[in-house]
Order: C-alpha cells, then sequence, then structure tokens
C-alpha cells in the first residue's frame, strides 16, 4: 500500500465517522429537541398532543391541588396566562407556590399532562427561560442568575 | 485584617506571574540561561503567594468573618466545621482562587522537580503556564475578587446550600479542577513544543505523567460527582445529562484520546501534530467547563447581561487562549513532521480510531451542549437538549469502539493482521455470545440495547482477560513460567490491563442500571407493600426529628425478599434552619446484584400516608467501582519505571527527517 493509499484510508475512516456522527445527530435534534413555551405561548399556539414541549413559569398561588393518588395539580402562570398542570410523582424539594419552575410534558384537551417537573436547587433561582417569559409578560425583574444542578421530579 | 494581606498577596502573585511569563520566554528564545533560570524561583514565589492568599480566604471562612462579602454568602456560623472549609471552594470566587491555586502548584512542581527538562523547554513551559495565571489574576481582581468586604458587616451570614453540605461535594470540586488544572501542564508543554517546533518520544514521557494524573483526577472527579447526585439528589439516576456534566465529560473523552495518542507519540514518532492539537482541545474545554459551571454561562445566558464585566471577561479569555494556541498550531503545527508509518491495521491505527470516536463523541457533546445557546442567539427559540439526544448518539458510536478496544491490544505496531488476533479471541467471543443469550433469556421483552451494552462489556472484560493471558503465556508454557512472567510485566501494561477492566465493569454498570431500572411511584400509608424489581418494600411509617442545623421527617421501608427480611431503609425530607430549603435523603442499600433505593415525598392526607418512590436500580454500583478500578490504573500506570528511572533524555538524532508525511 502507498503512503497516499494509506492516508485515503485513514482519511475515509475518519469521513465515515464524522459522517455517521453527523447522521445520528441529525436524526436525534428531529425528535429530541424540546421546546420551550410560556402560558403565553401556549394558549396562543395550541400545540398538538404529540408535541413534547417544555412550560415554564410561575407556579400560580393558591393553585396547587391534591386529589389524592400521588397526583399534583397546579398552574403555571406567567401573570398574562395560565394552564393548569397534571403530574403524577414527587415534585421537587424546592417546588413552592410562587417559585419558578419548569414542566416537561404534552398538551392534551387543554391541560398540561407533565412527566418530568423541574425546579433549581437554589431559593434565588429563576430559570432563564422564565425569567424571559415573565420579562416578556412584563412581570417580574430580576437578574436570572444561578448554579448547581437542576432538581427535577420524575414520573413513569 | 486577613483579608487584606489575601488581597494585597493576590496583587503581588499577579505581578510576579507577569514577570514569570515574559522573561523566561524572551531568555529562552534568545539563548540567555540567566534569564531563563528566572522561571524557576518565580513559579516558586507565585505559588507561594497564592497559597498565602488561599490561606487567608480559608482563615475568613473558618473564623466566620462577616465582613467579608463572600463569607456573608457562603457561610454560617452554626455550618460544621468541614462545611465552613469547603465553602471556601463552594462559590464562584473562592473557587477561581482553588483553580489558580492548583494551577500555581503544578508549576512550582515543574520547577521544582523537572530537574532532567531541557532549560529552554521548561523556562517556556512555565512561561505558558504563568500566561493561563495571569488571565485568571486579572480575572478575579477586575470581576470576582473573593476579598470584597462590606459595611456594615452583618450578624450572620446566609449559608452554603444545603445540598453541597455533604462529605462527597467538599472533595469533589478540588479533584475536578485538579483534573481541569493537570491539563493545563499538557498544554503548556504543547504550545511550548509548538513554539521550539520540535515533538519526540522523550516530550512525549514528560507530558505523559502529567496528563495521566490530570486523567486520574478528572476520572474520580466525575464518578464522585455522579455518585453524589446519585444519592443526594433522590431521582435514582447516577447521569442526567446536565450542561455541568457534560463540562467535565467533555474534557474526559478529549484527555482519554490525548492519553491514547501521547503513546503513539511515546513509541513510534507519529501523530504529532494531531496529539498537539488534543492536548490544546483538551485544555479549552477544561477552561470552558470551569466557566460553563461557576458563571452560569450555559444554565443562564442572561449572566452575561447582569454582569456584562465578567462574561465579557470570559468571553476573551477563551477567545485569546483557544484562539490563539490554535493560530499557533496552525502556523507552526506543519513544521512537526511524523517518521513512523504505519497500516491502517496495526496498533496505532487501533489507537488512532479510538481517538477518532472520542473526539466525535466529544462534539456530539459539545453540540449538544452548545445548541441550545447558538439557537437562542439569533432569536431561534428556547429549546433543550436532553437525554434522549445523547444517549442516541453516543452509544452507537461507543459500540464500535468497545468492539475495537478488546482487538487493539492483540495488534502490533506498525503493521498487523485482523485474523490472528481475531483468532486469539475466539473464547472471548463464545463467552459474549453466551452471556447475550443468558441476558436475552433473562429479560427477553427488556430493550435490546441493555442486552447489547452488557454482551460489549462481556466482550471487553473477556478480552482484556485474553490479552493478559496471552502475553504470560498462561497454559502454553509451565505455571511457574506464567507467573513469572507476570510479575514481570510493567507497571504501565497493568494500567491499561485494570483500566480497560475496569471500564468493562463500569458499562455493565451501565447497562444493568440503564437498561433494567425499576420505578414505582404511589401513595403509600403505614403497613402497605409494594413489590419492586422482586423485593417487597414496606412502609412502617415516619417520624419528625432534628439534626444538627436541620428539622427532618424520616420515612422508614422494610425491604424482604422471598419473606426474609432483607434490610431497612430510612429516607430523610429535612429543612435547614438557615435557608429554609428542603433536601431529600433517599435511603439506600447496596448489593452487588444492585442497589435498593427508597425515597419519601409530601405527606398525603393526614393517616400518616406519603407519596413514596421506589427503585431497583441493577448493578448500578458497578459504575462506581469501575472508575475506582481506572483511577487506580492510571495511578498504577503513573508508578511505571519509566517515569521514574532512566529520565527521558532527548536524542540529539531524533530531529525529525525531512520530508515525511505524516501517516
Amino acid at each position: 500500500m502507498k503512503r497516499k493509499h494509506r492516508r485515503l484510508t485513514f482519511v475515509g475512516i475518519a469521513l465515515l465517522l464524522l459522517g455517521a456522527a453527523a447522521a445520528l445527530v441529525l436524526a436525534a435534534f428531529e425528535d429530541n429537541i424540546v421546546f420551550f413555551y410560556s402560558p403565553t405561548d401556549l394558549t396562543e399556539k395550541k400545540p398538538g398532543p404529540s408535541q413534547r414541549l417544555r412550560l415554564g413559569g410561575l407556579v400560580e398561588t393558591g393553585s396547587v391541588k391534591k386529589p389524592g393518588g400521588g397526583i399534583i395539580i397546579f398552574k403555571i402562570t406567567d401573570t398574562a396566562q395560565s394552564v393548569e398542570v397534571q403530574y403524577k410523582g414527587i415534585v421537587p424539594d424546592l417546588f413552592r407556590e410562587g417559585q419558578g419552575v419548569v414542566a416537561e410534558g404534552r398538551l392534551m384537551n387543554g391541560v398540561f399532562r407533565a412527566d418530568e417537573v423541574l425546579a433549581k436547587h437554589d431559593e434565588n433561582y429563576m430559570p432563564p427561560e422564565v425569567a424571559e417569559a415573565l420579562k416578556k409578560a412584563g412581570q417580574w425583574k430580576g437578574d436570572g442568575k444561578g448554579n448547581g444542578h437542576t432538581d427535577k421530579g420524575k414520573a413513569k | 485584617m486577613t483579608a487584606e494581606i489575601g488581597h494585597f498577596a493576590l496583587v503581588l502573585a499577579l505581578f510576579v506571574a507577569v514577570a514569570q511569563a515574559s522573561l523566561p520566554l524572551i531568555g529562552a528564545h534568545r539563548g540567555d540561561p540567566g534569564w531563563m533560570a528566572l522561571a524557576k524561583p518565580t513559579a516558586i514565589l507565585q505559588f507561594a503567594l497564592v497559597a498565602v492568599a488561599f490561606a487567608c480566604l480559608t482563615h475568613v471562612f473558618v473564623t466566620s468573618d462577616f465582613s467579608v462579602v463572600n463569607v456573608v454568602s457562603n457561610s454560617h456560623t452554626d455550618k460544621p466545621l468541614l462545611y465552613k472549609i469547603s465553602g471556601v471552594w463552594g462559590n464562584h470566587e473562592g473557587s477561581l482562587l482553588l483553580w489558580v491555586l492548583i494551577l500555581a502548584i503544578f508549576g512550582a512542581a515543574v520547577a521544582v522537580f523537572g530537574a532532567n527538562l531541557p532549560p529552554a523547554l521548561k523556562a517556556r513551559v512555565l512561561s505558558i503556564q504563568a500566561m493561563i495565571a495571569v488571565g485568571f489574576y486579572l480575572f478575579m481582581l477586575l470581576t470576582s475578587n473573593p476579598f470584597d468586604r462590606i459595611f456594615p458587616p452583618p450578624l450572620n451570614g446566609r449559608g452554603l446550600n444545603p445540598l453541597l453540605q455533604d462529605p462527597g461535594l467538599a472533595i469533589h470540586p478540588p479533584m475536578l479542577y485538579l483534573g481541569y488544572v493537570g491539563f493545563s501542564m499538557a498544554f503548556s508543554f504543547a504550545i511550548a513544543a509548538l513554539i521550539e517546533g520540535r515533538v519526540d518520544a522523550a516530550w512525549a514521557r514528560w507530558v505523559r505523567p502529567w496528563t495521566l494524573a490530570a486523567w486520574c483526577f478528572l476520572t474520580g472527579g466525575i464518578a464522585l460527582g455522579s455518585w453524589w447526585a446519585y444519592y443526594e439528589l433522590g431521582w435514582g439516576g447516577w447521569w442526567f445529562w446536565d450542561p455541568v456534566e457534560n463540562a467535565s465529560f467533555m474534557p474526559w473523552l478529549a484527555g482519554t484520546a490525548l492519553l491514547h495518542s501521547s503513546t503513539v507519540v511515546e513509541k513510534r514518532d507519529t501523530l504529532k501534530g494531531w496529539t498537539i492539537l488534543l492536548a490544546i482541545i483538551t485544555f479549552s474545554l477544561s477552561l470552558l467547563g470551569t466557566f460553563l459551571v461557576r458563571s452560569g454561562v450555559l444554565t443562564s445566558v442572561h449572566a452575561f447581561a447582569t454582569d456584562p464585566t465578567r462574561g465579557v471577561f470570559i468571553l476573551a479569555l477563551l477567545v485569546i487562549v483557544i484562539g490563539g494556541s490554535l493560530a499557533l498550531f496552525a502556523w507552526r503545527g506543519p513544521k512537526l513532521v511524523s517518521t513512523g508509518l504505519f497500516q491502517p491495521v496495526s496498533r496505532e491505527g487501533g489507537l488512532l480510531f479510538n481517538n477518532l470516536v472520542m473526539a466525535t463523541a466529544c462534539a456530539a457533546v459539545l453540540l449538544g451542549t452548545l445548541y441550545p445557546l447558538l439557537l437562542d442567539a439569533p432569536g431561534g427559540g428556547k429549546v433543550s437538549v436532553g437525554p434522549p439526544f445523547f444517549n442516541t448518539v453516543l452509544i452507537p458510536l461507543m459500540i464500535p469502539m468497545i468492539a475495537a478496544m478488546a482487538v487493539g491490544p492483540f495488534l502490533s505496531w506498525k503493521r498487523s493482521d485482523l485474523m490472528p488476533a481475531l483468532r486469539r479471541l475466539r473464547i472471548a467471543l463464545v463467552l459474549t455470545i453466551v452471556a447475550a443469550i443468558v441476558t436475552y433469556a433473562v429479560h427477553g421483552d427488556e430493550p435490546v440495547l441493555g442486552v447489547v451494552a452488557l454482551a460489549m462489556a462481556v466482550w471487553l472484560g473477556t478480552g482484556v482477560l485474553t490479552e493478559l493471558a496471552e502475553r504470560i503465556r498462561l497454559f502454553r508454557s509451565p505455571l511457574s513460567e506464567s507467573f513469572r512472567r507476570l510479575g514481570r510485566l510493567p507497571r504501565a501494561s497493568w494500567g491499561m490491563t485494570i483500566g480497560h477492566l475496569g471500564l468493562a465493569i463500569t458499562i455493565a454498570g451501565m447497562a444493568g442500571a440503564g437498561a433494567w431500572k425499576v420505578e414505582s411511584i404511589q401513595v403509600m400509608k403505614p403497613g402497605d407493600k409494594v413489590t419492586v424489581g422482586g423485593y417487597e418494600y414496606r412502609f412502617t411509617g415516619a417520624k419528625a426529628g432534628k439534626g444538627p442545623n436541620y428539622k427532618f421527617v424520616g420515612g422508614q421501608f422494610t425491604v424482604s425478599r422471598h419473606g426474609r427480611e432483607i434490610t431497612k431503609l430510612t429516607s430523610e425530607k429535612r429543612v435547614y434552619n438557615v435557608s429554609q430549603q428542603p433536601t431529600t435523603e433517599a435511603g439506600i442499600h447496596t448489593t452487588w446484584r444492585g442497589d435498593l433505593y427508597a425515597v419519601i415525598g409530601d405527606a398525603e392526607g393526614s393517616g400518616g400516608a406519603f407519596v413514596t418512590r421506589l427503585y431497583f436500580n441493577p448493578l448500578v454500583v458497578w459504575i462506581w467501582a469501575g472508575t475506582l478500578i481506572m483511577v487506580f490504573a492510571g495511578a498504577l500506570s503513573l508508578t511505571d519505571r519509566r517515569h521514574r528511572v532512566g529520565a527521558p533524555h532527548r536524542k540529539s538524532s531524533a530531529v525529525s527527517l525531512p520530508g515525511a508525511q505524516e501517516a
């Protein structure tokens, strides 16, 4: 094998790998990117139940209900609009009324069915998406800073 | 007063670092031994000054001096001493100080122990180290001074985030930083080599111990962080593809590639340019990791807007380091000529394959981590890239690499044949197929990927053992002869064998915990029973109580299997006095088959019922056992003879042959 051919083989293998990786990335992006919605976006756009999305805002004060069976129902609000969320499982430690929260799931018949609820492990933290959504609704002034792991509740 | 001494020491350290960054470099350029020799005293002095600054910060934390802003924001008189100390680096400013302290320790170590380095190389390496340090000192002094005062001082502090009050997390950041900063040595050596225009086997041997040590620390740090998330966060998971985790995983992938490619430079005098590039990339990713975690660049893009000086400074620092080193590489890289030629099927070819996969995986993780930022900047909307993305991309990439990992050590350098290697692996292949069939028979309806992953672990494990057996000629020569050979194996080759074995164990753990985890969420009254993964969890009720600086509600579970009691688990929900922040302590019982894991949630109604979350996590402890073995293997390899005795000397004949092309 000549030096040139050898080199070609390596470049070929590298390109093959990169190509495979690019294909994988594209396929994964198509299925696994989750868009963020504020309650206002959600009421305006009304995405179908097939679309998985994230909904963020504040937990509306006085909206948290526990009908039993480990189910929790609450409203996420950006102060302009609010959306009812249903979730079965344990909510994160920092889940509180009036605090920022992000729920991941699907919108079904006007109710957001979450299979994951996230809050941050820092009481001053406001998820940046939530901060922005609130800013758009013209309500919240803060710095949106924070660090640490995302706390999440996960349900099957 | 202490805070002012610390601040002053930091300013002095900056000046010393400026001297160290310039004079020895100029000396090396001019060939002036006097100026080059300045590298050693300045490196030691710089280390002494940062050590003073760090000691001062520790002192104000331990004595709870609430006239210092940093202490007010991150400490409290009630906190146990260990967490007062870990509070020093549990915040943005203090963690930067720890970073430069470690950088200075590494620099001083090179200055003191690097007697066998050629003076010009040593001078350049230390100068480049000092340049990195200058960047950090300026960043701290201009935007994030840990010694800022507050007036009037408050009576008490705000306390450390309770989640961080954990022994595992007290040592996790220093471990991670030892890894990140350790790669700065590889970086400095790479830049020095680019300036000199020369990379050879001796260079590879000088760099290797630093890379290896950094890799060990980083591996340990990542494992510790993952273990902490597992037992402290109470989600029953061990890896979440959180940007914070990805930030440490990317340098690990690049560093692992570097570790393997530097072997090729050492043994075969080829892949030089690639190795230099990897060293630059690894350290760049370490820098990115440091800033991603601490500055909130990713979790919050808006951190830039709120503190523009900090954000702009970070960006500028990253651009200078990464852009500058890549530009230098583009300019000087082509001068590094490799002499060793090799066929695609060879030991070098195998290591190169590892490198390509690692680099591709690293690029994919980088893309997934930064994609939300990239899309948000032009107003493309807010997105999140979650675990499914990373799993979909990385697992298919890793499978061929693991398959090749078992074969690689059988290939000889330069040119080799695949068939004889595969023939020697036939027993491993049979065992792998048997393992796959058995797993499939037991968990037939479960994910195929789990079966594949477990089979890959068996393949790698048996492959590694086969290679060891071959090497000592087990069963082919008398047993005493085999033992004699076993005793004579160099520690570096033990390092490879044990390290790869550790990875096999970790993969088995990931396969088990990833594919066959059983989870159950329900409301339980005292006396209720739930069966999870063949284990019966009985909830025996909850009790309230008080800890040193928190109140808790503790839920008790009795776990039995086939009617025989195995263990009692207690999960606590704690509320800390100072911050009023609740945390969850999971109840965990670890066995080699899997972990029993119980978490108590909120009370449901008044009858003593609670929401509970119960798990059976098969093989999960293998993940950390495997990584611990990998760290041990790295440390073992570090003690190899060639790093201690017969210190590498540069052969004058090692001048690169012109005209030879890198294969």
